[in-house]
């Protein structure tokens, strides 16, 4: 058996090194597209800089220096991928611990790939579908509490859908296999497109801002999201898996 | 495919193994709004953190002004 300190430093470190790797997804596919949208924004507001300290500046003080260069962003981009899968990878390792014994198989990396594919969907996915990301030049201070909040709880609902279709594959069980395929799809599916129902839209983007710009940054973010998810969860696959034969090479 | 038994790898619940958790997620979670959502309340570093992780919370796909 492991102990919970084995288990959540585990995660913190895979999920470090998935971070990284994100990092370096978003910097090579997306890092362009924000380049493009900023020189955009900069454009419409005649040489306005990319920084909110300077929201109080008049027109007038474009020539004041931004709190961050543009090169320490890019740079910035592997900090904050990386802390954030530090985070994740954490909380990953503590799900797993205490959700372990509740999913019906019997190998661990097995559980691991189960939980971030359920993480991926929930947390990910359901967000996204509802409230695609914007690059920067889109988006309204002013609604940011807002969006916040919704994006916050696009995040519960997506794990209360991921949770729902679980719950309903496992009562369809008894009538066969595909019921219970069904009932997973029906549970999530039901769950995600009333809440969508229910939940505000909100669509910031300026008619003049370029689509094909747009889904491309959207794109790569949720590919940034993908790599961090799919390196969490066969990693710490990876790292939670006994190896029958270690046991054979130190005897 | 070994017994189950053998394959899972987690302690026990108990009240210890929950207080654990609940610290752990909690300090990760303020982890991941230092990242995502800290615009100087948190780091105390006014806007730096919040502009040196700008690019990094667009592409995680976090709201952003």
């Amino acid at each position: 058996m492991r102990t919970f300190g084995s288990l959540l430093v585990r995660g913190l470190i895979v999920g470090l090194f998935a971070g990284l790797l994100a990092g370096t997804f978003a910097y090579v596919t997306g890092e362009p597209h924000v380049d493009a949208a900023i020189a955009i924004e900069e454009a419409a507001s005649g040489g306005h800089t990319h920084d909110h300290g300077d929201e109080h500046a008049t027109p007038a003080a474009e020539e004041e220096e931004p709190l961050v260069s543009r090169d320490g962003q890019r740079a910035g981009l592997f900090l904050a991928t990386s802390l954030y899968g530090v985070a994740l990878g954490g909380i990953f390792a503590v799900g797993f611990t205490l959700l372990r014994r509740k999913l019906r198989t019997a190998n661990d990396g097995y559980a691991a790939l189960g939980l971030a594919a359920a993480g991926f969907v929930g947390i990910v996915l359901v967000p996204f579908l509802k409230y695609p990301p914007n690059p920067p030049a889109v988006g309204d201070p002013e609604t940011i509490t807002k969006r916040t909040i919704t994006y916050l709880l696009t995040i519960v609902i997506g794990l209360l859908a991921v949770w729902a279709g679980v719950a309903l594959s496992r009562w369809a069980a008894r009538y066969g296999d595909i019921a219970r395929l069904g009932g997973f799809v029906a549970g999530l599916l039901v769950t995600v497109v009333a809440a969508y129902l229910i939940l505000p839209r909100i669509n910031e983007v300026p008619d003049t801002f370029p689509a094909t710009l747009l889904w491309q940054f959207r794109f790569a973010s949720l590919g940034t999201q993908a790599t961090l998810w799919l390196l969490l969860g066969f990693g710490y696959a990876a790292a939670v898996a006994r190896r029958p034969s270690e046991q054979k090479v130190n005897a | 495919m070994a017994a189950p038994a053998q394959s899972v790898a987690v302690p026990a619940i108990s009240p210890r193994l929950l207080v654990l958790s609940a610290v752990s997620v909690a300090l990760l979670l303020l982890l991941a709004y230092l990242v995502g959502f800290d615009q100087g309340a948190v780091s105390q570093s006014g806007m730096f953190l919040h502009e040196l992780m700008h690019d990094g919370r667009h592409l995680l796909g976090v709201p952003c002004h």
